[in-house]
């Protein structure tokens, strides 16, 4: 098939950036949309120009590094989805197709479709882990875990940082990202001791990172590639409320 | 070179304990006095620059991913081995090690297979206290599942994603550290060569990804781990940014290069779709606990699966290996498949892949079991393929997944380098020649979490270390080799991409040293490499300059080293004379059509030593002495 791009380019930072058209000519319906790219980019290279640059990894969905917004959807708007196991069967011989980087202010443009997420990073240092160093703890079996319990971590935990909640909510709102975090420790005892602190720190570096608020539209749900359920949110927002009106580092002594 | 593998005396059992005693120590006031640099963010790396922070050193971290979380070791899906016996089924930290002998074919050293094995149950108290979620059963306690080459439950697991959820926990510990600045974490840096200072590794040279600024970064001890070299073959199941440039630069420096030509090529992989292809897709090992492999028996059978009745289906696995079956080890499994392609019985486009069918288990335990237990993969399979392996049988095919082979280590995890140490599978220790499933998650975190930080302060205690500082004239020739390095890729101004190349030596290396090889493919395949060595310096073409985030000049350098790589596999796959693993040389199998080793002259493992561009490397052997373990030829029959 045959299709037309319109490509966000952008040299750097400070580049302003425009949308370029390009034609991506004999694209195999097998071919991933990072595959239908890639053909794109060996033909610039060879005729001495810039390819298009785009952060990608693993190719298959869990790595998190890919991140593009195609036809005004983050990741394409599949179902559960990354954009580099979109397939181009899904798309139709003719076809226009937009692609632009991640937008929101706390994700700055490095180049063309490549954004910097440091900001994600920041927010686990500020508190998404559990205080333990190598050695010295009991045995696994030792504390019994409920399945269900378990389950719902698990649930949390597959966030895979892409930042695609960000990318298509309104208010570039991190909540989904920040969520899915709190709730993974919350549910297992070994997430209890911190749990306060933890989503009281989060949240504070989340808002220092320039992320907006949630306003309850889940749109990060419905783009989310690992369908990580708003119940997150619901529950760090809880958590949050009780910290800051219970835990010792939130309420000044008097 | 002098290999000396440092192996403590004793018995097997007690040897590990009576090294760390006998190991010097570093008092915690005094730690934050050695600098030590981190190469690599995966399960080895991000754990051990945690634990090494923890521990009060001054280190420094680096990937060349946007952040730490996206190593490759989170792909992983099956699960981590771990001797904890919880299952109550005659495990042992024994039989741990004796498994990981057997599976790798008696190509690995005893004494550091055991304190894998030792190690293994302090893991998995360690992800638990992190707050890995791992499967659980209803009372609450830790489930496992079964894998091949064991005969015990002994795989702990999170969903099918195993890996991501142990690299969460160690980036989380990592960036813990990082918040209490007792790691510097530098994302989007890439290590391009390290710095020798009178034979002594002081540090490290990097690019920044973003800005092209090279800079040198100089500690007491510099640590590799920087995975394995599996996109040699372009197409793998690796993600896109592997790569062999850490190791083999520091292989050009002087490290040792154990058993290059031992590389594992999994049976289970979505098969290629055509030339558009970019990598490949494993599909777990635990399917095999449900389907069947089978191809036409007729050859140019060109009939639907559906079609095929089952009196002219050759289940191909149970027929050779009965009792091991669909679930026989790796390394036979993907070689029985290739035989059935080769023959011209393989199915699907160009005739490269066989089927891997639910049919009787759907009808057995019915659908809902099969989806429960395998449902999130086959939806990634249907994504991929458009088709549904609930109606129609899985197509599947041997792709390449992990290299046992790796930069030489002795006990402590150095390289023949004094101070250059190498963890997880950018080292060539643990799984000898075929690794068994659920083991790679296993030694990676082993090494970070236990191994190197009980035998690295040993080193600082007893070494004197000069005053280095970047006037050196080592550090500014180093500077200058890798400056001049990236200037001349973007002056050659060619026509072809890089990655036109890397494919062009990729396939190369599939079809001469991948799942079969033989003196004249190989010699073939080394004949070759100079010409497209040639190509590559007058025909590349890097666009844009090296002051900006260039993908293709990373390419570059990193397709260039995968030439040079893939001529030091097939060397060292041309000098073992014999079949063992992952390893087969078709000259050397029995009447059958095994692998047959000979332990009477290749029972060593091979390490390489680099000797100056255009030279060929100096093949050294570290016999590898068996106390506790009768040699024996696995069967699997």
């Amino acid at each position: 098939m045959d299709l037309t791009l319109h490509v966000w380019r952008q040299k750097n930072g400070k580049d302003s950036g425009r949308l370029a058209t390009y034609k991506a000519k004999n694209v195999s319906p097998d071919s991933s949309f990072l595959e239908m790219l890639d053909i794109v980019n060996q033909e610039l290279i060879e005729k001495g120009e810039d390819a298009i640059a785009f952060d990608h990894d693993c190719r298959e969905g869990i790595c998190g590094s890919c991140s593009m917004v195609i036809n005004g959807k983050a990741h394409g708007g599949q179902k559960g989805t990354t954009a580099c196991q979109l397939h181009m069967r899904s798309f139709k011989d003719g076809d226009e197709i937009v692609i632009e980087p991640w937008r929101a202010k706390a994700f700055p443009v490095v180049k063309d479709l490549v954004v910097d997420r440091g900001a994600f990073d920041r927010i686990i240092q500020s508190g998404g882990f559990v205080s333990v160093s190598t050695g010295g703890v009991p045995d696994a079996n030792a504390t019994p875990v409920a399945k269900t319990s378990a389950d719902f971590a698990m649930d949390a935990a597959e966030c895979i940082g892409c930042g695609a909640c960000v990318a298509s909510c309104k208010n570039a709102s991190a909540m989904l990202f920040v969520g899915a975090k709190v709730s993974h420790f919350a549910n297992l005892p070994q997430g209890q001791p911190e749990r306060m602190r933890r989503v009281l720190n989060m949240v504070e570096q989340m808002d220092a990172e320039g992320f907006g608020n949630c306003t309850n539209q889940f749109e990060c749900e419905a783009a989310c590639p690992k369908q990580i359920s708003v119940r997150v949110i619901a529950q760090m927002n809880r958590d949050y409320l009780k910290a800051s009106l219970t835990h010792e580092e939130a309420v000044p002594k008097t | 070179m002098k290999l000396d593998a440092k192996i403590p005396s004793g018995p097997l059992a007690e040897k590990w304990d009576k090294h760390k005693f006998e190991s010097k120590l570093v008092n915690p006031a005094n730690r934050r006095k050695y600098r030590v640099i981190v190469v690599g963010s995966g399960l080895a790396g991000a754990s051990a620059a945690a634990t090494l922070g923890e521990q009060g050193y001054d280190v420094s971290c680096f990937c060349f991913q946007d952040s730490p979380r996206r190593a490759h070791s989170i792909a992983a899906q099956g699960g981590i081995n771990a001797a904890k016996n919880y299952r109550n089924d005659g495990d042992s930290v024994y039989r741990l090690f004796y498994d990981t002998i057997k599976g790798g074919d008696f190509r690995s050293r005893e004494a550091n297979v055991y304190r894998l094995a030792q190690v293994s149950v302090n893991i998995i108290d360690q992800c638990v206290a992190q707050g890995v979620p791992f499967a659980r059963e209803y009372g609450g306690l830790l489930d496992n599942r079964s894998f091949g080459g064991a005969q015990v439950s002994r795989t702990f697991y999170a969903r099918g994603q195993t890996g991501q959820q142990l690299l969460l926990g160690a980036y989380s510990a990592l960036e813990r550290q990082i918040g209490l600045k007792q790691v510097k974490m530098f994302p989007r840096t890439e290590m391009l060569d390290v710095v020798l200072v009178n034979g002594v590794a002081r540090g490290i040279v990097v690019r920044n990804l973003v800005t092209g600024e090279i800079s040198t970064h100089l500690a007491e001890a510099v640590v590799l781990a920087t995975g394995g070299y599996g996109n040699v073959f372009y197409l793998s199941t690796n993600a896109k940014g592997c790569n062999v440039t850490a190791t083999h630069r520091a292989w050009r420096r002087g490290a040792g290069f154990g058993n290059p030509c031992f590389t594992q090529i999994h049976p289970t992989c979505i098969p290629v779709s055509g030339d558009h292809q970019s990598k490949l897709t494993l599909m777990s090992e635990s399917l095999r606990n449900d389907g069947r492999v089978w191809a036409p028996k007729k050859s140019g059978d060109k009939r639907a699966p559906h079609e095929i009745p089952d009196d002219e289906r050759d289940y191909f696995l149970e027929r050779k290996y009965p009792s091991f079956g669909n679930l026989s080890p790796r390394d036979i499994s993907s070689r029985a498949a290739k035989e059935v392609c080769d023959a011209g019985n393989g199915v699907g486009p160009g005739g490269k892949g066989v089927y891997l069918d639910f049919r009787d288990s759907i009808k057995r335990l019915g659908m809902q079991t099969i989806a429960a237990r395998y449902g999130n993969l086959f939806q990634m399979y249907e994504k991929i393929t458009a088709e549904n392996p609930y109606e129609v049988p899985m197509r599947i095919y041997p792709a390449v997944h992990y290299t046992m082979g790796g930069l030489w280590v002795d006990y402590n995890l150095m390289s023949t380098i004094p101070g250059l140490y190498v963890l997880g599978e950018a080292n060539f220790s643990d799984h000898g020649a075929n690794r068994l499933g659920a083991s790679a998650l296993m030694q990676g975190l082993a090494d970070g979490y236990f191994v190197l930080p009980a035998t690295i302060s040993d080193y600082f205690a007893k070494t004197g270390f000069e005053k280095v500082d970047l006037d050196k004239p080592e550090v500014k020739a180093t500077v200058s080799e890798v400056q001049d390095r990236l200037n001349k890729f973007l002056n050659i101004k060619g026509k072809r991409s890089a990655d036109s190349f890397h494919r062009e030596v990729g396939l190369l290396t599939w079809e001469n040293c991948g799942m079969a090889r033989n003196r004249k493919g190989l010699e073939a395949m080394l004949a070759k490499i100079p010409q497209i060595r040639e190509e590559f310096w007058s025909n590349l073409s890097v666009p844009g300059s090296g002051a900006e985030l260039n993908q293709e000049l990373e390419k570059a350098g990193r397709v260039a080293d995968f030439i040079e790589h893939a001529e030091l596999m097939a060397l060292d796959a041309l000098a073992r004379e014999e079949s063992c693993g992952g390893h087969f040389r078709e000259e050397h199998q029995t009447p059958d059509g095994e692998a047959q080793r000979d332990d009477d002259k290749f029972l060593h493992a091979a390490v390489w030593e680099y000797t100056g561009t255009g030279k060929t490397p100096v093949r050294h052997t570290e016999p590898l002495i068996y106390e506790n373990i009768k040699l024996a030829t696995r069967s699997y029959k």
